[in-house]
């Protein structure tokens, strides 16, 4: 059954548009009432990266009458190596400007609708209800599960694709008899287990293979055709280029879209999964900025966390000795913000924890709200965790 | 039978995406791969000693949850267990 209005209803092709979608109307599972439901659909794609990329570039391509774009990240130069979608002169733009002008410079007729903001419980609902599919393109838990929860209230259908390192997933969750993400985890798995791109690594090419999937799922949902994946959950290992296949099944205990769903509305998806608002730890302050000792910062890594550790001293110190932390010397720090992510929780170390005690009380002045200083700096390190190493 | 390591659980099991074991159920080949690899347990199972709910089991192609025998359902050598945990990357 396809997605959108009836057939009555739907637009007309305009002669511009009989030409551009040519190839599209000679396929009989397209043809012109097909491309006629394209260009009714409404479609929000959570997310303008690596995932979001290709999936709205291929989405305007196939003409998908309005598209709804949310992301307030701004552009940087990592993001190139896979989020095609934007250009070396986009770096420091907004993602959903330097996204909005490539899709419109694609296809001038169709109308994108910006959403510049954070999506939460707040606004979920509010936003997802004016569209009819959902693409989740997002890179973390709380919002897959926000997302899942709002498609799934207000049923409307959501494209999944999640990538890591070089396995990607895919499936479409949320329709009507089919599962939906909490069916497949009903859980999110600890904060730190699960890298997220940024701390892990990604094949640059993987999103723009499961997005690309992504983008023909919406698509057959709205023309109605084929088969698409509700049930079936696509593993892509893009090392071996193997695909496989498992079974999804609705569970009928899920709190949300089984039979005595004890779900009515969104929930705080932060403490859902686990994240506290405020660091655990109590951190004494100095100049506030919080510190860690490096007895807490052993203590997480032996946690599982990922830690997001910056390195302020100068290349031949990290060459005789260091944590594995991203090396920024001090005197760069100023020019290289763009490289330090505002979004995570920045853990400044150096030698002894003066540099990095600077560098931390600059970056709380260039706004960024989550820095902890290492006290003692890598030779506390070495004296009180690791004596083997290097000290100078 | 052969187990699939996924991504973000190989450095606990020597960096290997697959693991031969002999067992018999899919339970006991749960055991037998965390017997070997001790930092796999707890990211496998609670302190109690269940599956945890954000890692899923698959003998072949049917998630085990579903199945009527569950973790004691029986396994032939051709078998497969994957191991498919949540990820999340897309943006960032």
């Amino acid at each position: 059954m396809a997605i959108g209005i009836d057939s009555a209803a739907l637009p007309e092709l305009t002669t511009n548009e009989l030409a551009r979608y040519s190839r599209h109307l000679i396929l009989p599972e397209v043809g012109t009432e097909g491309q006629r439901r394209l260009k009714a659909a409404k479609v929000l794609c959570v997310g303008t990266g690596g995932l979001g990329a290709p999936l709205t570039f291929y989405l305007a391509a196939a003409g998908i009458g309005t598209l709804g774009l949310v992301d307030f990240d701004v552009v940087d130069e990592s993001n190139l190596q896979r989020q095609i979608i934007h250009s070396t002169a986009d770096v420091g733009r907004k993602k959903i400007d330097s996204a909005a002008d490539k899709i419109l410079a694609l296809n001038p007729a169709l109308n994108v609708v910006k959403h510049e903001t954070l999506l939460s419980s707040a606004n979920a609902i509010e936003i997802i209800k004016d569209y009819d599919i959902v693409a989740d393109g997002t890179d973390n838990f709380p919002t897959r599960y926000l997302v899942n929860d709002a498609c799934v209230l207000l049923g409307k259908p959501n494209a999944y694709g999640s990538i890591f390192r070089f396995e990607g997933q895919a499936s479409v969750f949320a329709t009507e008899q089919g599962p939906c993400y909490r069916c497949l985890y009903p859980e999110p798995p600890p904060p730190g287990l699960v890298p997220s791109c940024a701390e892990g690594g990604v094949l640059g090419i993987l999103p723009g293979l499961v997005g690309v999937i992504q983008a023909t799922e919406v698509i057959k949902l709205i023309l109605g055709k084929g088969e698409t994946l509700a049930g079936r959950l696509l593993l892509v290992d893009s090392l071996s280029m193997r695909f496989r296949e498992l079974k999804l099944r609705k569970n009928p205990d899920c709190p949300i879209c089984g039979m005595n769903r004890t779900i009515q509305k969104l929930i705080d998806y932060q403490q859902f999964c686990g994240i506290a608002p405020e660091p655990k730890e109590e951190h004494a302050l100095k100049n506030g900025v919080p510190q860690i000792t490096v007895r807490e910062l052993k203590a997480r890594y032996d946690r599982g966390e990922e830690v997001y550790l910056i390195d302020v001293r100068e290349p031949f110190e990290f060459a005789i000795a260091n944590l594995g932390g991203k090396l920024i010397p001090q005197n760069e720090v100023p020019n290289r913000l763009a490289e330090i992510d505002r979004n995570r929780e920045v853990v400044v170390h150096c030698k002894a924890g003066g540099r990095s005690q600077k560098i931390s009380e600059y970056l709380k002045q260039q706004g960024y709200e989550r820095v902890v200083n290492v006290t003692g700096g890598i030779l506390a390190w070495a004296d009180q965790i690791d004596p083997a190493m290097r000290k100078y | 039978m052969k187990i699939f390591i996924p991504t973000p659980l190989r450095q606990f099991a020597d960096g290997k995406d697959a693991v031969e074991v002999a067992a018999v159920t899919v339970a006991s080949a749960l055991a037998e791969l965390t017997s070997t690899h001790a930092d796999l347990r707890k990211h496998l199972f609670t302190p109690e000693g269940k599956v945890r709910a954000f890692v899923n089991l698959y003998l072949n192609d049917e998630d085990v949850r579903y199945l009527p025998e569950k973790e004691a359902t029986a396994v032939k050598e051709s078998d497969t267990l994957s191991i498919i945990p949540s990820i999340a990357g897309g943006r960032g």
